[in-house]
């Protein structure tokens, strides 16, 4: 299960509305980064056949099976730190994470 | 903790590896920096989220320096420090600016570019520069959370090659990587999309503050050319404020105002001149430190009366850059609107109908150049979507040149230069009777073919034969917007050509442009080293000449062991000048100045003493 908090699924809509295209966002993980595992978060144009496709707050968000054993229960949330701002995956999976929070490990 | 971005599918970056690209609109009184985030161009805000940082720079006494709305909020106490506008300076002399006496700056003309004496010492507008886009880099790093890859700097269409070289200068002073110098209508013209619309002719009509700008850009194979330019550099919305603000001392009958009070209602037009954007009508109250009142009604239709004669005064330099590019207004296919003032309804109409459309106007024209080069900056760093047609606008990132007697380098077409691009240059034949030539086509930064990469080899024969350098032979490089590069060699005289196509960008990682300009750097300070010592050894010349001249003329006020030892030093120079060691002609020529130092002296006491001789004290007083 993967859900999208309101700020979130607020900023992804605006995106994709910008964007003209698209059916969602697709989350995964991939092996890199200085701690194991980094995050993946893109737009999504169309469904493989093996995706796992959640609906939350309105929108679809895609994981294909092999990243989804390291994102179950995670939310995607949209947070805003000093001037940044952006996406974060408060994943309860998480054992470490590298210092810049970009890669991770389970 | 870095934040992530949403990518285009399968553009995800590796963790560390995003390449954060901004693009910054540098302007004469204002500035702005914006980036692409997840797909959108976006303008970042400081702390307190305010997008615009105002190109000023002041220069305290204390050694600090402040740039943006603190400096300038001290440009009333301390002019003289507080540095704006000063992207009038670059790239210029004091020759090339325009009212000069008017400005509170102790210039000082150096060779190239002028120079300003500030609390901070000499500051060379580069430098004042620097300070203002480090700013707006430290804001991107801070909001971006990470160190820039590169960025896209803005310039007007009309800056020449020392301008923009100022531009860049002051980029990398700044920290900054340049991908590349946009024009400023190019940009806005990009911002709105248009180079992924129909070909055709735009015009960009830009009043900022102080400044009015008109550039009419032909989009063809989704590259913007630069038919014309045209403006005012003394036109802006601070003349409109002007007007109000003569508009109230008339209505209201004010007796000469004390500079408070002037610079108070200056503020009030101001403000009534932007909330008439929206509204029909705008209050103006006012106490002022006379006691008087001020209490008007300034109406949408009396601000139009009273700037009707600036809005005209924009179209002409309009009606100037149009038959500059041989156009009528039906041919322009679409205005883009860029500046705060063009806010004001009466220019939306003016320009309106003058041009017979609706000019483009949904984009907050403040940001609209600083978000065009955002998105540019996006794209040549590499983080372009699937589909993007990426060849917008691309330049060549090594020179391109080829191989000339003795193993040098000939240029023709430099690094950074846009394409499509096409140059062409005249060769000669080196012996009497050559037939042929070989032409070897050579991509870099160095000095000699053995550094720099071979692109291609051809032959170009049935040169008639001649005495050497008779023969004419036109070697021309052109580059298309595709990146291929064609080279052709004519021998004018017989007709005779050669040609060969190579792709010079291909083949070579970015890692290998990165070495390769490397390189170039590094030969760079050789080549700064060699220079050095020919300066040195033109001063040691000179140096000696003015020395034996002074001997000419008043030898007798040295003794003999002084003139000796003069002499002797004019030797050693002479000897250690046609060297190549720079430490020994130094040395050498401060040994003859010290020798020397008492002649100099000597020689300024006999003329002072011509000077004043039989002239009482009391005539030297004043």
């Amino acid at each position: 299960m993967i859900t999208i908090s309101e700020s979130a699924a607020r900023h992804v809509s605006a995106f994709l509305a910008k964007r003209g295209k698209g059916i969602g966002v697709r989350l995964g993980v991939k092996t890199s980064g200085c701690s194991g595992m980094a995050y993946k978060l893109e737009f999504a144009d169309s469904a493989e056949p093996e995706d796992h496709v959640f609906e939350s707050r309105g929108l679809k968000v895609l994981v294909d099976p092999k990243s989804l054993p390291y994102l179950d229960g995670t939310e995607l949330d949209f947070t805003r730190e000093g001037l940044n701002e952006g996406f974060k995956f408060n994943n309860p999976n998480v054992k470490d994470a590298c210092g810049c929070g970009e890669s991770f490990n389970v | 903790m870095a934040l992530l971005q949403i990518a285009e599918p399968g553009q995800s970056t590796a963790p560390h590896e995003h390449r954060l690209a901004v693009g910054i609109d540098l302007g004469t009184t204002n500035s702005l920096v914006a980036t692409v985030k997840s797909g959108m161009s976006v303008v970042l805000s400081d702390d307190q989220g305010r997008s615009l940082l105002p190109s000023v720079v002041q220069y305290g006494h204390d050694g600090t320096h402040e740039v943006g709305f603190n400096a300038q909020s001290r440009q009333a106490e301390d002019p003289k420090n507080t540095i704006v506008s000063v992207k009038r300076f670059m790239g210029r002399s004091l020759a090339d600016i325009a009212h000069v006496e008017t400005m509170p700056y102790d210039f000082i003309e150096t060779e190239g570019m002028i120079k300003l004496r500030t609390a901070q010492g000499v500051k060379s507008p580069v430098e004042v520069s620097a300070d203002i886009l480090r700013v707006l880099r430290e804001r991107a790093e801070a909001a971006l959370g990470g160190t820039l890859t590169g960025a896209v700097v803005t310039v007007p269409a009309y800056f020449d090659d020392a301008q923009r070289q100022a531009t860049k200068d002051a980029a990398r002073l700044a920290g900054l990587n340049v991908l590349r110098l946009l024009n400023e209508p190019t940009a806005a013209a990009i911002a709105y999309g248009l180079d992924n619309s129909a070909e055709g002719v735009y015009a960009v009509y830009d009043l900022g503050g102080g400044t009015f700008d008109i550039s009419i850009l032909r989009l063809s194979k989704g590259i913007f050319e630069v038919l014309s330019t045209g403006g005012d550099s003394a036109l802006g919305g601070d003349d409109f404020d002007q007007r109000v603000f003569c508009w109230i001392i008339e209505r209201a009958e004010l007796a000469p105002l004390s500079p408070s009070d002037a610079r108070m209602l200056l503020t009030r037009a101001r403000e009534a001149k932007e909330y008439l954007t929206g509204h029909g009508e705008a209050p103006i109250t006012a106490r002022l430190a006379s006691g008087e009142y001020v209490d008007l009604q300034l109406t949408t239709e009396i601000f139009t009366e009273i700037t009707r004669t600036l809005v005209q005064k924009t179209l002409a330099p309009v009606r100037k850059a149009l038959r500059d590019a041989g156009l009528t207004v039906d041919e322009i296919k679409g205005v883009v609107m860029v500046g705060g003032a063009t806010r004001m309804p009466q220019i939306q109409r003016a320009v309106g109908e003058f041009f017979g459309q609706q000019p483009l106007n949904n984009l907050d024209p403040d940001k609209v150049v600083a978000l065009g080069a955002a998105t540019q900056a996006n794209l040549l760093a590499g983080n372009r979507a699937a589909g993007d047609d990426w060849l917008l606008l691309d330049v060549i990132p090594l020179s391109l040149g080829i191989e000339t007697m003795g193993g040098l380098v000939e240029k023709i077409i430099p690094r950074n230069s846009t394409i499509p691009v096409a140059r062409a240059q005249e060769f000669t034949t080196f012996r009497d009777g050559q037939t042929a030539m070989a032409v070897h086509v050579v991509q870099g930064e160095r000095e000699l073919v053995s550094d720099c990469r071979s692109l291609a080899r051809f032959e170009l024969r049935g040169i008639p034969p001649m005495v050497a350098g008779a023969a004419r032979i036109r070697v021309t490089f052109q580059v298309d917007a595709d990146g291929l590069l064609s080279v052709t060699a004519r021998e004018l005289t017989s007709g005779h050509e050669a040609r060969v196509e190579v792709k010079p960008s291909y083949g070579l990682s970015d890692d290998e442009i990165a070495s390769m300009l490397k390189a170039g750097i590094s030969h760079a300070s050789d080549d700064a080293f060699r220079r050095a010592l020919r300066e040195a050894q033109v001063e040691a010349q000179r140096l000696i000449e003015a020395t034996r001249s002074a001997l000419r003329e008043d030898s007798a006020l040295l003794n003999e062991k002084e003139l000796a030892d003069v002499e002797a030093a004019v030797a050693r120079l002479q000897t250690v000048v046609i060297g190549d060691d720079r430490a020994a002609i130094d040395s050498a020529m401060a040994a003859l100045n010290k020798a020397t130092a008492e002649l100099a002296a000597r020689r300024m006491n006999q003329s002072v003493k011509r000077v004043l001789a039989g002239r009482k004290v009391e005539e030297l007083g004043s």
